[in-house]
């Protein structure tokens, strides 16, 4: 008898509120959810497989292609694994502008989540403004890489290309004009009660439980458990810069919302404090092997041409040997487990996608709840589909 | 360098405490970059894990991933990898399960409900068989789908034809 007083509904893979192509196996009870089912993979394409075939430089444009709402937190993690593996300290502007970078990606990608998360919801307009906000952001990606999207600036030992004219004036004026448009988005939402009403107490975890799933970043830390990578384990320079880690205290859907929205004027803070400690110098390191030489040195030395043919046509060798390296994506934990066999291919990559991490609790957070409940909790855990198949 | 030494000190403190309480189970250790791998026996993992998880000194209570790496040619052939992670201590270390073709490994989902995934992962794209998990079924792949895409005998890019062969091993 019980069988047939539930229902069985299929949610995506084609549903907007899915973001992307996740598909949803619903067992309901009424509007009750009794089962949650999720079923990934339709992104999947071979990501890990592509990068065994390719030179250490050429995986970079894969990484973009993960979480392709923050391709820079992606190459970062890349580059870090490998320079891990070989053993390289890039210069100290390259650090700062690295860091300057993902964490204007990390805005740009808390945007996109705040602006479909709330038109999910029902909010309309602010999807609207933090699009316009997002646009500037990949104005600045265009600028520093050619690309919008998949821009693919960092490289192995560096940069790809140092700053270009004006730059830092352009990133100024958006720290500048950036809290007061944050600060209308809350007041769109943060005492709205509609929004309120939709968000808060729905799609609990504890503490204990989010550590227990593997949850990490501002999901996590929304429970009140204050684990950043930034702080625990600083990278390309963190330690130098002050922030405040978020923190929550119900791990609801609200409580991620506001986690998110402190993470931006955090990551403000430390965007201008780049601005401010920018240093002259290289972009890369000076190593031949790793760095290409400047185009005009290839004209008129041998070895420069040399180096410049070896490093497009071979490309350079690692240690043997295997790390992982793991930074604090705006997901979360974005880990990188690197095999080397000494060749200049990787032997393999592994990446730990915070999404898909993440994405394994939404059972978890949805059973019990009402079916509007799984479209604020999905948009909640902020989950990018490209990263969960990779 | 101070990261060197810290981990050196780190490593006898994980490893010490291992060895002290499953004598048998460390098949053996290695420090690379500052990273600590211990390589356990295939039949001890779970037990290992939960050790680590639960020992107050240690309280490895995160399990960052879980992956596998094929050594084709190699006996055992897979390498099922663990990294674990203390919130507490704010400490890596790696562990390492060697396992032939065809051989399981025994789950770690009682220990950490984040292996369920990460172990569906690695059963789909390696065909390493994991023992005792709630819901071994492929993850990533449809269901019906031949073979495991991330062992090293199986093509990046194939053709029709090298299917109908039945491949080239």
């Amino acid at each position: 008898m019980t069988e047939a007083r539930t229902m069985t509904i299929n949610m995506g893979p084609q549903h907007p509120s899915t973001h992307g192509v996740l598909r949803l196996v619903l067992e309901l009870d009424g509007e009750v959810v009794v089962r949650c089912t999720p079923h990934i993979g339709y992104l999947h394409t071979g990501m890990e497989k592509i990068a065994e075939s390719k030179r250490y430089q050429q995986v970079i444009p894969i990484t973009d292609r993960m979480d392709y709402l923050a391709p820079l937190s992606n190459n970062l993690a890349y580059v870090l694994a490998v320079e891990k593996l070989m053993g390289i300290e890039v210069p100290p502007r390259a650090k700062v502008i690295r860091v300057m970078m993902t964490e204007l990606t990390r805005i740009g990608s808390h945007l996109v989540w705040l602006g479909t998360h709330a038109i999910d919801i029902g909010a309309m307009s602010v999807f609207l403004y933090a699009f316009r906000e997002r646009e500037q952001i990949l104005d600045m990606y265009e600028q520093v890489s050619g690309a919008r999207m998949m821009s693919s600036y960092f490289r192995v030992g560096g940069l790809f290309a140092d700053l270009p004219e004006r730059f830092e004036e352009t990133v100024r004026s958006f720290v500048t004009s950036f809290p007061d448009r944050l600060a209308e988005y809350e007041d769109l939402l943060t005492a709205n009660p509609i929004w309120i009403q939709r968000t808060k107490g729905v799609g609990v975890i504890k503490p204990e439980d989010a550590v227990d799933l593997g949850m990490s970043g501002p999901n996590l830390r929304a429970c009140g458990v204050p684990w950043d990578i930034r702080k625990s384990h600083p990278y390309s320079g963190y330690e130098q810069y002050n922030f405040e880690i978020s923190r929550g205290t119900h791990g609801d859907v609200y409580d991620r919302y506001l986690c998110r929205v402190f993470e931006m004027r955090q990551s403000i803070a430390i965007v201008r404090q780049a601005l401010e400690r920018l240093p002259d110098g290289p972009i890369a390191v000076a190593d031949p092997k790793v760095t290409p030489p400047p185009k005009p040195m290839v004209k008129k030395s041998m070895e420069a041409l040399i180096h410049h043919f070896l490093l497009w046509s071979e490309g350079f060798r690692t240690p043997v040997g295997e790390v992982y390296q793991s930074i604090e994506s705006p997901k979360g934990e974005f880990g990188v487990y690197l095999v080397s066999d000494g060749s200049n291919i990787p032997y393999r990559v592994h990446f730990r996608a915070p999404s898909f991490v993440n994405l394994q609790a939404l059972p978890r957070m949805a059973e019990g709840r009402l079916v509007a409940d799984v479209v604020a909790i999905i948009g909640s855990i902020d989950i990018v589909l490209g990263e969960v198949d990779r | 360098m101070d990261d060197l030494k810290q981990a050196n000190a780190e490593e006898n403190l994980t490893v010490w405490k291992l060895r002290e309480r499953f004598p048998d189970a460390i098949l053996s250790t290695k420090s690379f970059r500052s990273e600590i791998t211990i390589v356990v026996k295939p039949s001890e993992i779970s037990r290992v894990c939960r050790h680590l998880k639960e020992e107050p000194e240690l309280r490895y209570d995160f399990l960052s991933d879980l992956t596998a790496v094929d050594r084709l040619r190699e006996h055992p052939r897979f390498e099922v990898v663990y990294h674990l992670y203390s919130l507490q201590f704010k400490r890596r270390v790696r562990l390492k399960v060697l396992v032939e073709e065809g051989e399981a490994v025994p789950s770690v989902t009682q220990v950490w409900r984040t292996a369920d995934w990460h172990e569906r992962e690695v059963y789909d794209m390696f065909g390493v068989g994991v023992e005792g998990h709630p819901d071994l079924r492929r993850i990533l792949m449809p269901e019906d789908w031949e073979g495991h895409p991330l062992r090293k005998d199986y093509p990046v890019q194939a053709s029709p034809k090298w299917w109908e062969e039945g491949g080239e091993r």
